[in-house]
């Protein structure tokens, strides 16, 4: 442990466990990445390095393998080949500790609706092995931070889903994890909602969490420090989203994407053609 | 001028304490895709539900097609056609078997319906003995929009339809949708991505079960009624904070790479409001920002109208009030 060298700023009087264990390699670091499923390559050995402190955009088409990428780094799916470490750990050998060091959202899945809101951070707090009184502590700070004091007992189901999001974003980094997995995380959410959730991402970016991203909305790719797409089970592009524009010529990453995932295919709504939402980087 | 494909006036609905659908009227045009744009929990499904007659309203009438939808719900069903937004087909069934089966019902077969669903049921042939359950996404929804076609219905209701959907795929349904209605059928579809609506002849807003506006897709920004600039620019995820503390700015918001200024004076020159915004981050330090103005797409209006139904349009707090 060098919890020394790697303490974070900001108060943490109980010492963030999970975020000083692993010295000063990539927050996640891929090397041939592969996973099978009978004749079927999911997977195709991909390799790609997150910094710490990294947004990083992880696109593709349905069914390009990202899911399963994800089940692979996220320790619940072992891999057919390749390497990959997570916040210092072998996917192979040590997935418990790879789970301990990170958080996960998704859209599907992230709170219990039949429990209260505070019943939801003990659970969660206690499931990342918290001690009761930071569990209070960050529980009663998460709900200041996010103006929810006065819903702390109301059952989850019956709060807006964009105050629902926002407290799943925060109930997934309350074990201060070194790499947060957001997996569709604004799926369906309201254009207010969901900037303010990237606002959440950015804070916590600067507080130094590594924070891995899929979305299907071509706007928030550019939001990333870096992406990558996925084409059936290999990277088909990486970089800045800038330095991929110029690039490929392209003026936004939509136009990338169809690109990529539809060679040969033209923009045939070059103009109307989603993700014209009014952004600079337009044909003309 | 011929009667309209669905007029509503007044739908309410409640559930417990909860008013899924505060008050809606509007009504669709034969022929033309009518999009609801709005978030997950906006009323969309309750509202398909009243007008595919599987559900009730509380309060207020809906007429599709010129049939009442809790009178004549009988000879409605035969004339209308719903996909779901969950997926409801028989899993157990093949592919082929789905489809024969709702055209069964309907007492037609997929053969004599062949002009109308080929282009969409063929791309999915290839696999017409998997187990619909075993189908990718892309093909479920594929072939839920074939069984919703296999009788030939007059008029299409969507819910949700491009859902979690990839950016490729989401452009080619709407491909479809598009040679769809140059068959005559008229199209109502709901979704939460706002970039859609460009692919729509109409659209309404939706939000909190009330409609924000309902007008042609590139009509809204005409009555925007701020100057909107685009600034692109270094620190950007700084850049909206920045941007917000600046004297006149009404909301600014990100939208790819670009930020969104809306200036809260209205009637001002833009091109003057962009001098004065770039002017200001050159007083913050940022001298190299590019500021441009720009006319309002649909998320812009959406942002604003929300801000205004929720009884405030201070950037970053609207949101939270809803």
């Amino acid at each position: 442990m060098s919890a020394g060298a790697q303490s974070r700023p900001g108060p943490a009087p109980h010492g963030p466990p999970a975020r000083s264990g692993s010295g000063d390699g990539a927050a996640i670091e891929a090397d041939g990445l592969t996973r099978r499923f009978g004749d079927f390559t999911a997977v195709d050995a991909i390799s790609f390095r997150v910094e710490r402190g990294e947004v990083f955009g992880f696109l593709g088409a349905n069914g390009a393998g990202k899911t399963t990428a994800i089940r692979m780094l996220t320790g619940l799916l072992s891999p057919s080949a390749g390497d990959a470490r997570v916040a210092g750990h072998d996917v192979y050998d040590e997935p418990e500790a790879i789970r301990r060091s990170i958080g996960y959202m998704s859209q599907r899945f992230s709170l219990y609706e039949d429990l209260r809101v505070r019943e939801n951070i003990q659970l969660f707090g206690g499931i990342y092995g918290l001690p009761d009184r930071t569990i209070r502590e960050r529980g009663d700070r998460l709900l200041t931070d996010l103006g929810l004091e006065h819903a702390a007992e109301e059952l989850v189901a019956s709060i807006p889903l964009g105050w629902r999001q926002k407290l799943a974003f925060s109930v997934a980094t309350l074990h201060e994890p070194e790499i947060l997995f957001l997996d569709e995380p604004t799926g369906g959410v309201d254009p207010i909602t969901r900037r303010q959730f990237w606002e959440m991402i950015y804070r916590a970016a600067d507080e130094g969490t590594t924070v891995f991203v899929t979305t299907h909305y071509m706007d928030e790719a550019e939001y990333c420090d870096r992406i990558s797409i996925m084409v059936d089970g290999r990277i088909g592009a990486m970089g800045t989203p800038r330095q991929l524009r110029e690039q490929y010529g392209v003026p936004s990453v939509d136009e990338l994407f169809l690109r990529l995932v539809r060679p040969g295919s033209d923009a045939r709504h070059p103009a109307a053609g989603p993700l014209d939402a009014g952004g600079m980087g337009g044909a003309a | 001028m011929s009667v309209a494909a669905v007029d509503a006036e007044g739908l309410v609905k409640r559930f417990g304490k909860e008013t899924a659908l505060g008050g809606l009227s509007f009504s669709v045009e034969p022929g033309e895709i009518f999009g609801f744009i709005g978030p997950d929990g906006a009323g969309k499904t309750t509202l398909f539900r009243i007008l595919t007659t599987l559900l009730l309203a509380d309060e207020g009438s809906a007429r599709v097609l010129d049939l009442d939808v809790a009178d004549d719900f009988w000879a409605l069903r035969a004339r209308v056609g719903y996909m779901p937004g969950r997926f409801s087909l028989y899993p157990d069934l093949s592919v082929g078997e789905n489809l024969s089966f709702f055209a069964a019902v309907f007492g037609t077969s997929p053969s004599k319906q062949e002009d109308l669903i080929g282009p969409i049921y063929s791309q999915i042939e290839p696999f017409r003995d998997r187990r619909a359950g075993a189908l990718s996404g892309g093909m479920k929804q594929k072939l839920a929009l074939s069984c919703a076609l296999v009788h030939r219905p007059e008029i299409l209701f969507l819910d949700e339809p491009t859902t979690g959907v990839d950016a490729v795929s989401r452009r080619e349904f709407w491909d479809l949708l598009d040679r769809l209605r140059e068959q005559g059928l008229t199209i109502v579809v709901s979704t939460p991505y706002m970039d859609e609506a460009s692919r729509c002849d109409r659209v309404a807003l939706i939000q909190d079960g009330r409609l924000l506006g309902v007008d042609a897709p590139g009509a809204f920004g005409a009555r925007y009624g701020h100057p909107l600039v685009a600034v692109r620019g270094p620190d950007r995820r700084h850049l909206p904070e920045i941007l917000r503390s600046w004297e006149h700015a009404l909301s600014a918001y990100p939208f790819g790479e670009t930020v969104h200024v809306t200036d809260r004076r209205p009637n001002l020159d833009p091109a003057r409001v962009a001098e004065q915004v770039h002017d200001y981050l050159a007083s913050r330090g940022i001298e190299s920002a590019e500021v441009r103005p720009i006319e309002p797409g649909i998320e812009d209006v959406f942002i604003a109208r929300m801000g205004e139904a929720a009884g405030t349009s201070s950037g970053a707090s609207a949101g939270a009030a809803s």
